[in-house]
């Protein structure tokens, strides 16, 4: 019996930790920034392919995760600085402009390091229960994917920046009169965003098969969870993602992937019919 | 004007006529053109670069031994990036403005039953250079792959005398993996067998902890894996991290996706296929082409089946056409109809079986080890494709243009 109870907890872990750490990222750049990133998977793609680099060249595998998602944040910077900063007034014109820079990406990857690369392995490490056995790592995942949210909560409302930050996104021109230096904020906000797909692609590097397109796997989950969590990126993206974790994980369980998927999606309808503002809005107004 | 001059201005005189009669008959005997589809791009881009590499190397070896007939091949090859609605497109393109000879390609089931009908308006030949599900009875169309005959009658069977009675089927969620399920409880059945479980997967997705347990609470004696794509593909990585350890059989891993090579050992310890070709064979024949593809193509990972298959076609190709002395489709069959389409390829001798145009393929059942090696478990010899001429194709009498399955029939006429 405790081995189906902790069966359920694990693949609703696994489920959560997956939503959550695809979505982290973009919960910033797309919910709080409101640029329509469609090249979120090429920077999950990216982190992936530099963990995998890196540890092939020797470094640790928690180190090379850790440089992935820096690198991520990095180039995202570089971005924030040459594309999308023209395109904060013009959101509909981000989605063509990231979406072009997601083709170009996807391309040259294919092009320069080819169609398939080896993969690292997942780290040793497995449990059994009852009659079912673990990969430890999948729980590392879960762990990740709290410190990623408990993470996120800290620096945007117990830090100073995180105060500037959430001033710009509502109001860029009244925090640029009382002195906040907006055009850092918001790259250096894009650049955590993207740093966060880095990590993504990077803790999830070694569980998968590495191909220049594999950040259209995530995307769409990322999406759903951002859109379902509502304007309120920092209290919505969790309830967002507990809520589809469950959806999926008791129809995954009962009537296999399909159903799992097809649910996941009827819910995220059926959530944006009744909560066109996303489930942040009713936490926000009982919060009132 | 001394006569040395006058000899001289002849010699040029006859060189220039030499060459304009040389580029008249050129103009006579314009190359002959392939349309190629292959995913170079794309999800199935990892599979479908090999497809390319091999399409290409006979094109230059065919062309570089006088070509077909005496005329060259011009290889036309567009990219659909796994798209079906991209391969109708193209398919168009290349049959109805580029006026293609011969058309060839599509990777997935899907993709060639989107093309299907279109190829089966014009009277172009089409080959279809994939293992598939089988069944397809269509005069256009010649298969060059392995089918469940050649595949699934041979690994499941042995499967269940060396593994138990009990499988667990996880499979792509479209035409290729809903029939080879079909085929596997067809034969399970006939054997005594049970399926435990079946689980169809959507394309695309990459996350299976759910189905892992699912697989231990059913509690199988081994696994047929028919996921397809990369995404499916880190199936086996989260297998193994799991420590799942179960024997797994296939008709598409390691000669087809080469996941022994992807992944890192031991993920695909104890899987189990049967294939016409893998990279392992070592026969001097194989060897030989072996060499040849790597001296062209350095960076290649491996020769995928697939890819050899591609190769294969073109030289299919050029034997049809000779033998038929034309490129006409019609004369092709009829070469065909007579049973001695045959061409010496690298894993032996295969012939096209007049009923259905299918090839006959040299079968071996291999295994993966530990640290991912591969070992020739049972060799079956030569296997006819016999399924269709078994439950009444015969494309010498009757163009079906279906595609047949254990639970679909031809009606009785």
């Amino acid at each position: 019996m405790s081995a189906e109870v902790f069966s359920l907890f694990y693949q609703f872990a696994d489920v959560f930790a997956f939503l959550i750490l695809s979505a982290a990222g973009l919960a910033i750049v797309f919910g709080m920034m409101g640029v329509i990133n469609m090249a979120h998977g090429e920077f999950i793609m990216c982190g992936a392919y530099v963990t995998v680099g890196l540890v092939n060249l020797g470094v640790p595998l928690a180190i090379a995760q850790m440089l992935a998602a820096v690198t991520a944040g990095l180039i995202g910077v570089l971005v924030e600085f040459l594309v999308v900063r023209r395109f904060y007034k013009r959101p509909l014109d981000s989605l063509l402009a990231t979406w072009g820079l997601s083709l170009i990406v996807t391309q040259s990857m294919l092009l320069i390091v080819g169609s398939a690369v080896r993969g690292i392995g997942t780290p040793e490490g497995s449990f059994a229960i009852g009659g079912y056995t673990f990969s430890t790592y999948r729980l590392v995942l879960f762990g990740c994917a709290v410190a990623v949210l408990a993470g996120l909560y800290t620096i945007f409302m117990k830090t100073r920046f995180g105060v500037i930050a959430r001033a710009t996104m509502q109001n860029a021109a009244m925090a640029k009169a009382l002195g906040a230096r907006t055009g850092r904020i918001y790259a250096i906000s894009f650049g955590i965003g993207t740093g966060l797909a880095g990590l993504c692609g990077a803790l999830y590097a070694p569980t998968m098969t590495l191909i220049p397109t594999m950040g259209a796997t995530f995307v769409v989950e990322s999406f759903v969870t951002v859109v379902i969590g509502g304007a309120n990126v920092l209290l919505g993206t969790a309830p967002a993602a507990v809520f589809l974790a469950m959806i999926r994980m008791a129809l995954n369980a009962s009537y296999g992937q399909i159903i799992g998927q097809i649910g996941m999606l009827v819910a995220v309808i059926l959530i944006i019919r009744v909560l066109p503002e996303g489930l942040s809005s009713v936490l926000v107004r009982r919060g009132r | 004007m001394n006569s040395g001059h006058k000899l001289r201005m002849v010699l040029l005189g006859a060189m220039f006529g030499t060459a304009a009669s040389m580029s008249i008959a050129n103009a006579a005997e314009p190359p002959l053109k392939v349309g190629l589809l292959e995913d170079v791009s794309g999800d199935l881009a990892f599979m479908g670069m090999p497809k390319l590499h091999g399409s290409q190397l006979a094109v230059e070896e065919i062309n570089k031994s006088g070509g077909i007939l005496g005329r060259q091949i011009e290889l036309i090859h567009l990219d659909p990036q796994g798209d079906n609605a991209r391969y109708q497109e193209f398919g168009r393109r290349l049959l109805n403005r580029d006026k293609v000879d011969v058309l060839i390609g599509g990777i997935t089931s899907a993709s060639r039953e989107a093309l299907r009908p279109i190829v089966d308006r014009t009277t172009t030949p089409y080959f279809y250079t994939n293992q598939y599900e089988g069944g397809v009875c269509d005069a256009s169309m010649i298969s060059m792959g392995a089918v469940p005959e050649q595949q699934f009658s041979t690994l499941i069977p042995w499967m269940v005398e060396k593994f138990g009675k009990k499988v667990y089927v996880i499979a792509a969620d479209y035409n290729f993996g809903q029939i080879s399920a079909e085929w596997n409880r067809k034969i399970m059945k006939e054997l005594g067998g049970e399926v435990v479980g079946e689980e169809f997967i959507p394309l695309g997705v990459s996350q299976f902890a759910q189905t892992i347990q699912n697989i231990q609470k059913a509690k199988p004696d081994w696994l047929l894996t028919i996921n397809v794509g990369a995404a499916q593909d880190s199936f086996f990585e989260q297998a193994a991290a799991a420590n799942l350890n179960l024997p797994m059989g296939s008709s598409i891993k390691v000669m087809l996706g080469f996941e022994h090579k992807r992944f890192k050992p031991p993920a695909l310890n104890n899987m189990h296929a049967t294939a016409n070709w893998f990279e392992e064979i070592d026969t001097p024949e194989a060897t030989e082409f072996k060499k040849r593809w790597h001296a062209k193509f350095p960076d290649e990972l491996y020769i995928n089946d697939m890819g050899y298959n591609a190769y294969n076609a073109l030289y299919m190709y050029k034997a049809l056409v000779e033998k038929a002395k034309s490129i006409k489709l019609e004369d092709m069959r009829k070469v065909i109809a007579t049973g001695d389409a045959c061409i010496d390829a690298p894993e032996g001798k295969v012939c096209i079986d007049p009923k259905s145009q299918h090839t006959s393929h040299r079968m071996r059942l291999i295994s993966v080890g530990p640290k991912h090696e591969v070992k020739v478990e049972k060799d079956y010899g030569t296997i006819q494709p016999y399924w269709l001429g078994e439950i009444g194709c015969d494309l010498t009498k009757k163009n079906d243009k279906d595609q047949y399955t254990p639970s679909h029939l031809p009606k009785k006429s």
